[in-house]
């Protein structure tokens, strides 16, 4: 009964979540910085990526060769070596701008990396679902191949993967804390310090709240929006 | 009806492979402006598959197609500016259904005539007027009958000014007390003199309006001429045997 109370206090002592907070709290701000950045980034690479990847014709091929390559590559690599790869390798090769960005310009660009690849397939997933129809209506109205995909397909496609982007995003918000392993002052990381200091946990259960908590905002306004465009395309009668 | 002159359309010897399916055989068919051709036969018998590569939606293996004094099925051709010539209205409306009516309808003058906004809704409002639908102008698709759906569908098409149009089976997607409007749209277009192939299952429909019903077997055309001569005096036995099982069956509902 002894060691329980003693691992009750050294998660839940009131006095350290005070003191924990501030701590923590500027480290998450570095978190919600490489999350908005990175997602910025991945829905605009991912979508492009996705079509330079269904692209038609022999010509292509060089092209949805290297796409199909990217995916295999970065989503067949832990994000923690992906970091190490990047946070690491970039400043070694000494390539003037490139080279002498902050660790947290790393930590997005690695994180990029990686929910780019996860992020083209989710796309993909959503432009095939598209019905061959819907190109073929686009292009017999005089569209060209770009312009059919741009008002017709993509957009239909988009509303489709919402909810599994969304699950993307969220594994990304929580993989700002991964990628703290090349020395960015994150949440996590604070967290881990101030826990050392301090000799107990608090500050990891503040870290968690914070984690949650952007969650669940991010979720139910996704529903929102599902939900919103359903009652607007969907027939009256259901 | 003007019979002078190359023909508007001009088909030529056309043949069309799936694998190894044989889906259009050395097609033949000439129509001139203003004329209005009637395809009629089984399902799998090849009239879609002939009205899409119309269209440039299907590769044509053999044979040439002239539309407008142009050749699509040379290699150099522009796609996307031919086919604002030609208005193609598809079996299942294919609207757009992220889009409101109104939007539809003005997509492609605005996207590929490089109308503006202004303009675009200048040419789909009176055209939604007169299919009656100004009201619909900004519900969704979905929202609309099936009958409705289509009738956006061809004044989709028509908001190109397109001088050929390809219907494709448009009312056997449609309940029967439905079909009505839609026919009577179709009417009004040959009426104005619009260049039109339609491939259909309504016979009387076909018989009214077509200038020339041909029937199409197994990829080829069995048999064409005047519509009172397709249905009142088949020569194939093909024919007749088409014919006869369509009207069967017309008795049966």
């Amino acid at each position: 009964m002894h060691a329980f109370h003693q691992v009750i206090h050294a998660f839940f002592n009131p006095h350290s979540y005070t003191l924990a907070m501030p701590d923590v709290w500027a480290g998450f701000q570095l978190n919600l910085r490489m999350m908005g950045i990175a997602e910025v980034l991945v829905l605009v690479l991912a979508l492009g990526i996705a079509i330079v990847r269904g692209l038609p014709g022999p010509a292509a091929r060089p092209l949805r060769a290297l796409a199909i390559a990217y995916a295999d590559f970065f989503r067949g690599t832990p994000i923690i070596i992906v970091a190490f790869l990047v946070g690491f390798g970039l400043p070694g090769l000494e390539l003037g701008y490139i080279s002498n960005r902050s660790v947290t310009t790393y930590g997005v660009i690695a994180l990029t990396l990686v929910y780019t690849a996860y992020v083209t397939e989710v796309y993909r997933a959503g432009i095939e679902s598209v019905h061959p129809s819907q190109r073929a209506a686009a292009r017999s109205l005089g569209l060209s191949y770009m312009q059919a995909m741009r008002y017709v397909v993509v957009p239909q496609a988009v509303r489709r993967v919402i909810p599994p982007l969304l699950n993307d995003f969220i594994g990304l918000q929580k993989d700002t804390a991964i990628v703290s392993v090349i020395g960015v002052a994150e949440a996590a990381q604070s967290a881990g310090q101030f826990s050392n200091r301090n000799g107990d946990f608090p500050s990891y259960v503040v870290a968690a709240v914070f984690f949650i908590l952007i969650t669940i905002p991010l979720a139910r306004f996704t529903d929102h929006l599902v939900a919103k465009r359903e009652r607007l395309e969907r027939a009256a009668a259901f | 009806m003007s019979t002078n002159g190359s023909a508007f359309v001009e088909i030529n010897g056309v043949s069309k492979w799936f694998g190894d399916l044989q889906v259009l055989d050395k097609v033949t068919l000439n129509v001139p402006e203003h004329n209005v051709v009637c395809l009629i036969g089984a399902s799998g018998s090849g009239k879609s598959t002939l009205l899409r590569c119309l269209n440039m939606l299907e590769h044509v293996e053999e044979g040439e197609i002239v539309v407008d004094g142009q050749r699509l099925t040379h290699e150099k051709v522009d796609v996307n500016a031919l086919r604002r010539k030609i208005g193609i209205v598809f079996q299942a409306y294919n609207l757009f259904p992220h889009m409101t009516v109104l939007q539809n309808v003005m997509l492609s003058p605005r996207k590929a005539l490089g109308l503006s906004r202004d303009e675009a809704e200048e040419r789909a409002r009176p055209l939604l007027r007169r299919i009656g639908l100004e009201a619909k102008a900004n519900e969704y698709p979905d929202r609309l009958s099936g009958g409705q759906q289509q009738r956006v569908a061809i004044v989709r098409a028509l908001a190109m000014q397109p001088k050929l149009m390809l219907l494709d089976e448009i009312t056997s997607a449609l309940d029967p007390q439905l079909v009505a409007d839609v026919l009577e749209l179709v009417r009004e277009l040959a009426d104005t003199g619009m260049t039109m192939i339609l491939a259909t299952h309504e016979m009387g429909f076909a018989r009214e309006v077509a200038d020339k019903v041909c029937f199409l077997d197994a990829g080829r055309i069995c048999e064409e001429g005047r519509p009172q001569q397709i249905f009142s005096d088949p020569k194939e036995a093909r024919t007749r045997q088409f014919l006869s099982r369509v009207l069967e069956a017309e008795k049966l509902q």
